[in-house]
Order: C-alpha cells, then structure tokens, then sequence
C-alpha cells in the first residue's frame, strides 16, 4: 500500500512523500472505504429491519421500491436528503447542529480498530478495546447535548434518561468485555482473533473457553443492546411515551444521523463480540486450506460480516418481541444484578486460569491440542 | 445556589399514548409526577343538545358515535332505555341476537385495550395480533349489520335485519379459533416478565375510592368487588346464559393494580367467547321485531337505564313529555367517571407507569366528553 | 327497599322539606335545595339505604325554574332514588355534594357548564366540556348560539 503511494508521488513529480503525507493518505482512502461500507450496510440494515418486523408482525414488509422492496432505504434516504431543516427559534443553535455529528461519529470511529481479516484492518492499535469503549463514550455528550438544544421538555427527558442509560452500562460492557481478555492477555484485537485460531476455527472460540466467559458473553450481549438504545431499553426514545425522545425537534439528515449512528453502533458492539468471543474472521475447518492471501481476506471479511449479522438479527427479533423496561427497574438491572455478576465472572476466570493453567475446556478434555 | 424547580409538562391533546384527545397537565419534577389535571372537552358534540331536536329513531346512528369501539352496545343501551319508558316487549329471538352482537363487540373492544396496551409498554407485535382477530369480527359484524365501524343495527322493539344464511355456522367456527388466540396472548405478553414489571403494583386503586370516584364496569371488578349489570341487574335474557364475573385477584402484585384491569379484560373475553356459543346453539326461532307504531310518540314519563358496556356503566337518562322527540337526554358515560378517578391514581407515579395506568384504565374520549 | 318505604322515612325525619313523591321506573322525590347536605350525607350513611354510588348529577330545565337531579343508587340493597329539586332560573345555586361523593365533582363542572348553576363550596367549578370562554348556557331552552367565535362564522346557514 505504502509503496504504491510513494510510487504515485514519484510519478507526479513530487518527489519522496514525507511519512506524514504517507499516513494521512492512507487514513483518508481507509476512512472512505469504511464509510461506504458502512453507509452501504445501514441502508440494507433499515430493509432488513422492516422485513425482518413484518415477519414477526404477520404482515409484508415494504416490497413495492424495487425488486422485494429492497430499494427501500435509497427512497427513504433521497426522502430525508430533501426535507425542509427546522430549527427553532429558542434552540441553542450551535448545540442543535453540533449534537448529530458527535454521536454519529463516537459510533463511527469504532470501525478503525476492528479486524476485517488477517491483513484487513484499519488502524492497528494495541488498545483496540480501550479505544472502542472510549470512543462509544462519546455518544454520551452527543445526545445530552441534542436533549438540552432543543428546548423541548420532552426532548430534555429523553436526553437525560439516556445519558443515564448510557453510562450505567458502559460499566457492564467493560468488565464483560474484560472476561475474555484475561485469557487474549492483550487490548489488541487483532491479537484476540489470532488466540483463537486452535480447535478448527470453532472449538476455540472464548465463548467455549469456561463457562464463565460463556455467562460473560451474555451479559455483554445484554449491556450492548442497551448502549444501542434498542428495545427493551430504548427509553431514550420511546416511541409511545415521549414522541420521539431526544430527537423530538430533529428534522430531516439531522434525524436521518441519529438513525446511522444507532445502526453504526450496533455493527461496532456486535463486531467487538464476534472478534472478542466468537472467533473472529476465522473460517471453520476450512482455513489451513486457503493459500491464496486475497481469497483469504475475502473469505475471512464474509465470515466475520456473517457472524455479526447473526447478532443482528437476533438484537432485531429481541426488539419486536418485548415490552420496554422502566427507567427504575433497568437502572436495578445494570447495578444491581448485571455488574455484580460480572464481576464474580472474572473472579471466577481468573481462578480457572490459575487452576487449569491458562487451558480451555475443550483442550483439558483432549479435543485439541 | 442550586434550586430546583418543579417542571409543568403538558401531555397534550396529541399525544401516541393517550388513547384519544385527553390532555393531562402533569406537575413533575423530572420523572416524578407529583399531580395531574385532565383536561377533557375536545371532542364535545353537544349530543345531548341535538337529542332534543331528533326523534326517537333518529337518535340511533348517534349512539353509534358515542363509543365506536363498542358501537352495538351504546344503540342497545339507548333503544332498551325507550324500550322500557314504553312498555315495549322485544321478541326472545332479537333478544339473543342483541346478545350475540353485544358480545361480539365486546370481544373486539377488549382485544383494542390488549393490542394498545402491548404497544404502549413497547411490544409493537401483539397489537398487529389483535388486529388480525379484530378483522374476522368486524368481517362478521359486516355481514350482519351492513358496516364495520358505526352498525346502527338495534331498533326500538328488536333489530334491524335477521341473520343472514351461514353466518350462525361461521360465527361458531370463529370462537373455535378465538379460544386458542387467548392462551397464545398470554404466552406472549401477559406473563412475559417485563409486562408484569412493569404493571404489577402501578396504579392501585381500592373498592371505596372506586365507588366514590363512579368508577365502573371491569376497572371497578379488578379492585375485588364484584358486580357486574348482567349478572346482578340481568336484562335482554341475560340471566339464560351461564358464565361467570371475573375479579382482581392481584397477580401481579397488589389486589388493584394496572395488571388486574388488563387481566380481567383478557378472562372477560374468555366469557363473552362462551355466551356467544350457548346463544348460537340455542337461538329460538321468530320475530325479530316488536309491533311498533311508525311514527312513535312515548308517553309521558322519565326513565334511567344502564347497561354493561366494555367501559362500565353506560346509562340513558331520558325525560319524555309526550311527543315524538324527548325533552331531554342526558348520557351517562362510563369513561367520564373513569377519567375522574385518574386524578386520585396518579399521585406519585413516575412519567412511564403514567402511561402504563392511563392505558389499562382503558379509556375513550367521545363517551366522556358526548 | 321500595320507593315508599323510603319516602316514608325520609318524611319522618325532614318533614316540611320533602316534598312530592312519583313511582315510576325509578322512584323520585322533591326536595327543598337547602337540605341537599344533610339529606346525602344521612342516604349515604344510614344502615338502611347506603346509597354510596352516585350516579349522575344532572338538571333540566323547565319553563319557570331549574330542576337539579341527583340520582342514587346502592350497590348493597340495588335500588335507585331520584332526587329532585326546583332553582331560581334567574340565579340557580345550591350546594355541592362533592364531600360526599367525589364523582360529584365532574357531574357538577359539567352541569354548571351546561346550565349555569352554580354550586358553593364546590372546590374548582369552571367549565369542563366546552371552552373555557364559551359565553351562555347551551342546554338551556332559551340559549341561543352565539354569531361568531373567535372570528369562526356560527350563523346557521340554510
């Protein structure tokens, strides 16, 4: 990749491109292609979501825009592109603007760190877990911001409620997520996927590794359907309760954002369990058998996106089945029954680590070696 | 220095969960609602007002629009109100098939308050349940009565059409499929354990505040006192069928609660499912209307008669001179009550269980506000 | 207990107060305005009549006077009463039995609304169902509609 750079540079007559030049060109076509691809997945996400709703709903989703409907996120986007932009006259006008970009890009940045496959990864970084959990943080000042700009005290609500929401269960997703790094032994989650290359690509999964990270992976699962706003726990934005939450006032692209940036947000959690508990890019049984590097890209990026949609879907199915939970009873959920339980899952690992000598369960019954 | 303030919200005419255009002033502080003010009056007709220009018949297809949900049993309760000012005997045929229909409305009623209530809480799928049975009715209901929505279909002194060919053989076959749909309801929402969380304990309303408060119908049962019109006050051949009362019985947590108004509902449907069967399978053969003078002049007199709407209490209070147009009509809404007792019940509940009360009050603002 | 026999005893314990008694389908009894208070409190409290559900506050409107209908009915004993009293058209008040049963607080709003009586000691009396500016008293037989509102044309148009 770097060569290639250097050798456009040269052909331009530029000269020898200085490191930095190297690097910002690199960030940028990454940065562009993750976009795309992300762009690209949330509209299929939104058609997908709606078949996925009629299903359950005994009814068709949309099927008129193209073949099956599946046309339906372009009319939906050009829709929300040409809307009328209100802003009201007794918003706090910077806020209004800034809110939007924010949470679309705390939920955006956790791409850079995921490992589509062994050589496909954005930006390597050895605290890839420590810079997605702080990154989704960002998502916080984002909507407190957008509940406070808009003047609207149903608006300020939901603001409020899912700054609460947020923060709580972010406790949750750290000290799940710090399950199976005790065994990974390192932030890098490239790092993690190669761990778990042993047992055929499946038998090595952490989720197989003690039945704590077992536990671990569900109170992960939980606590980021809960970072997402999904339902049950989209107080936030409950529909039948405030209107529309804390994006009450919001009109057009701008709403059109918050909409990516939940969907976004949902592909970072679920790739962050895939890699960390699922195996990752690994392709079952089949791996050792792939020579060529660009097949094994390829195939290795299909698994992962595979692995992740699964968790989608079943995040979507969660979402059309259960009532919501109220904002008492979901604070109890988190601090007092998920969090303690999380916290005895890594006591717990850490024992079986010391005990059984950093083996998984599948290697101490002698399936793999 | 910090103070706080407390916050004026209005939960306004428009709103996705208040049932209609019942506006609540909701004194909060945040999430805790400290007191309420409902607001009612949006939707005032002045039917009272126009009874009086109207004669008897016509006055009819009025009642329809007083509760839509449960239109057969508003035309009922107002024809068997002049019905007994003039000492009109009905036939026992149109007596059952009154009963079939009431019964039948009463179902799609109920299944309203079940799909509205899911959806309030957030479940947005049992609602689309709901509607799919709600359509088999109104498919009969359709058949029977000419519309789907507003029948018009009881006269003074019996009903408007007999029963068409087939429609006794279909209307069974729709209760055998319905009894199965009601433990499938309950599988799916009503033990689910966030529901339960969420409406066991919220919104307890005792006997004696009930009945100080004119709270009727299933909202008065779920407290625990039973009584019910059909079975303590029968009429229309009531006393033939044989079904039984539901009564809170406080499952989900206190005797009272917002999960006893939404359980009765689902038993009531229960029951009304058996009083069509046994009236199906012994509807007499006959008349279906009384020898009633075309142009009807009611004798002087005045008369209050109330009957078991889904809601509650429904009653006609019609004051009669003589001629052939009341002097005056008062109406008697279940839901105007009902909204009353709201104010006593939603003291010191937080915005959410706000929402899960007025639901399971099971409210509708054109019978409030006539 | 039958219309009669409740009669006979409120005739016993008021007096001059209590005036017509009519058996109809619901019996009912004319009452002098002033003792409206008493009477309730003793329907709701007595052993033999526990009337503690109210089922309607209503009036009408006759000729030369109000008639103010309260009608009781007891879940106990499941018998109904009338009870009926004649107000001055020019300035009808009586007293609220809203102390008594608090359903009686709606059905008065919405009377006083209707025809303009006015309750005492009734804790928030404005209108309910119409418009809180709405000039005039609709069910009265007199009333009629005003031309405009708020610039709305009202006028009756053939």
């Amino acid at each position: 990749m770097e060569r290639l750079i250097v050798k456009a540079f040269v052909k331009l007559g530029l000269g020898s491109p200085p490191e930095w030049a190297i690097l910002l060109i690199i960030g940028l076509i990454a940065g562009i292609v993750l976009l795309v691809f992300i762009l690209l997945y949330e509209g299929l996400a939104t058609y997908i979501e709606r078949k996925v709703a009629g299903d359950i709903q005994l009814r068709y989703g949309p099927n008129r825009v193209g073949p099956y409907g599946i046309l339906q996120f372009v009319a939906d986007g050009l829709k929300l592109f040409f809307k009328e932009d209100i802003i009201h006259s007794q918003a706090d006008r910077l806020l209004f603007r800034v809110a939007p970009y924010i949470v679309f890009t705390g939920s955006f940045v956790g791409l850079a760190v995921i490992p589509f496959s062994a050589e496909w990864c954005a930006g390597r970084l050895n605290v890839g877990v420590l810079f997605i959990l702080a990154t989704t943080s960002l998502v916080v000042a984002g909507l407190a911001m957008a509940g406070w700009a808009q003047a609207n005290k149903w608006g300020l609500l939901g603001g409020m409620r899912a700054v609460a929401q947020i923060v709580s269960y972010e406790v949750a997703v750290g000290i799940a997520l710090l399950v199976p790094i005790i065994h990974i032994g390192s932030l890098d989650l490239q790092q993690a996927v190669l761990y778990q290359k042993k047992g055929w690509g499946i038998l090595g999964w952490t989720i197989f590794h003690d039945p704590f990270t077992f536990i671990a992976f569900f109170i992960y699962f939980i606590a980021a359907i809960a970072e997402c706003n999904r339902t049950p726990f989209d107080l936030p934005e409950g529909e039948s309760e405030l209107v529309a939450g804390y994006f009450t006032e919001y009109t057009g692209f701008r709403f059109a954002f918050f909409f990516m940036a939940e969907y976004g947000d949902m592909f970072v959690v679920s790739a962050l369990a895939s890699c960390l508990f699922l195996g990752g890019w690994h392709i079952p049984f089949i791996e050792d058998l792939i020579k060529l590097p660009i097949l094994h890209n390829i195939l290795g990026s299909i698994v992962l996106i595979a692995k992740v949609m699964v968790l989608i879907l079943i995040m979507m199915w969660v979402r059309w089945t259960f009532p919501r939970l109220r904002i008492d009873q979901l604070m109890a959920l988190t601090w007092k029954r998920l969090i303690p339980l999380g916290l005895l899952m890594l006591l717990l690992t850490s024992l079986w680590d010391l005990v059984f000598d950093r083996k998984g369960f599948f290697e101490l019954i002698g399936i793999i070696k | 220095m910090i103070r706080s303030q407390e916050m004026l919200i209005n939960m306004g005419p428009q709103h996705p969960s208040t049932h209609g255009v019942l506006r609540l002033i909701l004194r909060t502080d945040g999430e805790f609602v400290y007191d309420v003010d409902p607001c009612v009056g949006y939707l005032h007709r002045s039917l009272e007002k126009i009874a009086e220009n109207l004669t008897y018949p016509q006055f009819i297809p009025i009642t329809d629009r007083l509760d839509y949900l449960a239109a057969i049993n508003c035309n009922f309760v107002y024809c068997h109100t002049v019905e007994r000012l003039m000492g009109i005997e009905v036939p026992l045929r149109a007596q059952y098939i009154r009963v079939i229909a009431c019964e039948l409305n009463r179902i799609a009623s109920h299944l309203i308050m079940f799909g509205t209530m899911g959806m309030d809480m957030g479940a947005f799928t049992p609602f689309l349940y709901a509607i799919r049975e709600r359509e088999r009715i109104n498919d009969l209901l359709e058949e029977l009565t000419g519309a789907r929505l507003t029948y018009n279909y009881i006269r003074i002194g019996g009903v408007a059409h007999d029963i068409p060919e087939g429609w006794k053989e279909k209307c069974l076959e729709f209760i055998n499929y319905f009894r199965p749909r009601i433990k499938e309801y309950n599988d799916l929402l009503s033990y689910n354990a966030i529901f339960m969380k969420r409406l066991g304990g919220v919104g307890v309303l005792t006997t004696e505040d009930a009945i100080n408060y004119g709270v009727t119908g299933p909202n008065l049962r779920a407290t625990g006192f039973k009584w019910d019109l059909r079975k303590n006050m029968p009429y229309s051949s009531y006393d033939k069928f044989e079904f039984e009362v539901p009564v809170g019985t406080g499952e989900g947590g206190k005797l009272g609660d917002a999960f006893d108004r939404y359980m009765i509902r689902i038993k009531e449907m229960m029951e009304s499912s058996k009083i069509i069967e046994q009236a199906l399978l012994s509807l007499p053969e006959g008349e279906i209307m009384a020898k009633v003078p075309r142009v009807l002049k009611v004798k002087e007199g005045e008369i209050y008669f109330a009957a078991e709407n889904p809601r509650g209490e429904t009653g006609f209070y019609i004051k009669s001179n003589g001629g052939t147009k009341p002097e005056r009509v008062k109406i008697r809404g279940a839901s105007f009550s009902n909204i009353h007792a709201l104010k006593k019940v939603l003291q010191g509940v937080l915005i959410q269980d706000l929402v899960a009360i007025v639901g399971s009050f099971d409210i509708i603002l054109p019978e409030s506000d006539r | 207990m039958s219309g009669g026999e409740i009669y006979k005893i409120l005739k016993e314990r008021f007096g001059e107060k209590i005036g017509e008694f009519k058996d109809g389908h619901q019996p009912s009894i004319e009452i002098d305005k002033g003792i409206i208070k008493e009477l309730a409190k003793f329907l709701k409290e007595d052993n033999r009549f526990l009337f503690d559900h109210l089922v309607y506050v209503t009036a009408l409107d006759e000729k030369t006077k109000i008639k103010v209908i309260w009608c009781l009915f007891s879940y106990t004993y499941k018998h109904y009463l009338m009870l009926k009293a004649d107000l001055d058209r020019e300035n009808p008040e009586v007293e609220t039995v809203s102390d008594i049963w608090a359903t009686a607080e709606w059905h008065e709003r919405e009377t006083y609304d209707f025809f303009g009586i006015n309750f005492k000691g009734h804790p928030d009396l404005r209108r309910i169902l119409l418009p809180d500016d709405w000039e005039g008293y609709p069910l009265r037989k007199d009333y009629v509609p005003p031309e405009f509102y708020h610039g709305i044309d009202n006028r009756y148009k053939r």
